[in-house]
């Protein structure tokens, strides 16, 4: 029997889909009304997924009391109300795509201490979502599910 | 990874049904002392007990009967929780009432445990392929068998 625990978060932030490594001309074309100059926001829903031994003095995998301010202080408080692609220092190397931004956050809470971080889940909206899991091979691998298009 | 050692594994169908509880609880651990069990557990702590409304989503993993169509009759899965679950849970106080439960703290963690636990060697069609319990719509615990059988 395996168990696993998920809470939910929420952050608000904008980004712009750009890479200097393309002209202006292909930016268009492969990130279509992503690329505004302006940029744009979304508000993101994360799932934090946590696995272990259920401690028999406390019938918890991990308490939430020590999660909730792990994940609010490495990604909460970073990207909440925030223009990833300038403050958040990672996105200034790497296009601020929810797949990276799944995988960063991924990174940033890896070393939670008192469970195994085993998935994280990015809703971009309610129709896109991106999910990391722990230990895919070699690396750790984003799978990306888009909802129908509906307009 | 693709179906290894898993011949039908293309053929197999996961059925979910949904079920919903309210229930009584609270956290407090003997062993600990008051500060300790207030630290620990917080506001889950108030020996008056809160509550919540849970959500449990069931699935049965399985090959559709050639003549039916379908993994399990769904009305007996609906019996099962009945028995099992709504009438061993719903509307009780689960530190005092469920006696599966007891020496335990009733966390969402050892609720689905017990569950699982339950629910298991009932499923006579399909296999039980995991239990999901909900205990707000922020915070859930996935119970699986955890021999990879479900990625
Ligand atoms: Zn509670």
């Amino acid at each position: 029997m395996k168990i696993s625990l998920t809470k939910r978060y929420r952050f608000a932030a904008s980004h712009r889909l750009y890479t200097p490594r393309l002209s202006e001309a292909e930016n268009k074309r492969v990130y279509g009304k992503c690329s505004n100059a302006y940029g744009h926001g979304h508000n993101y829903v994360v799932e934090v997924t946590v696995t272990g031994p259920v401690d028999p003095e406390t019938g918890m995998i991990a308490n939430v009391g020590e999660l909730d301010p792990f994940v609010q202080r490495e990604v909460i408080e970073p990207f909440d109300q925030r223009f990833l692609n300038e403050e958040v220092p990672e996105f200034r190397e790497q296009v601020a795509t929810t797949e990276n931004v799944c995988r960063e956050i991924f990174r940033r809470l890896k070393s939670f201490p008192s469970a195994k971080l085993e998935r994280v889940r990015v809703e971009e909206t309610s129709k896109n979502s991106f999910e990391i899991e722990a230990d895919v091979g070699a690396f750790d691998e984003v799978r990306v599910s888009r909802g129908a298009t509906t307009q | 990874m693709e179906g290894a050692g898993l011949p039908g594994k293309d053929r197999m169908i996961r059925v979910t049904r949904k079920v919903e509880f309210s229930a009584a609880h609270f956290y407090h651990n003997p062993n600990f002392s008051a500060d300790e069990n207030r630290r620990v557990f917080g506001k889950c702590n108030n020996p008056h007990g809160h509550g919540h409304n849970y959500v449990l989503e069931v699935t049965i993993a399985g090959e559709p009967d050639p003549t039916t169509g379908m993994v399990l009759d769904l009305k007996e899965l609906k019996d099962i929780l009945e028995t099992e679950v709504m009438e061993r849970m719903d509307h009780r106080h689960l530190n005092y009432e469920v006696p599966e439960l007891t020496g335990q703290i009733p966390t969402c963690e050892n609720i689905a445990a017990v569950i699982w636990k339950l629910l298991e060697p009932k499923i006579k069609s399909g296999k039980l392929d995991r239990v999901r319990l909900y205990e707000s719509p922020e915070l859930f615990v996935d119970v699986n068998a955890g021999n990879g059988a479900r990625a």
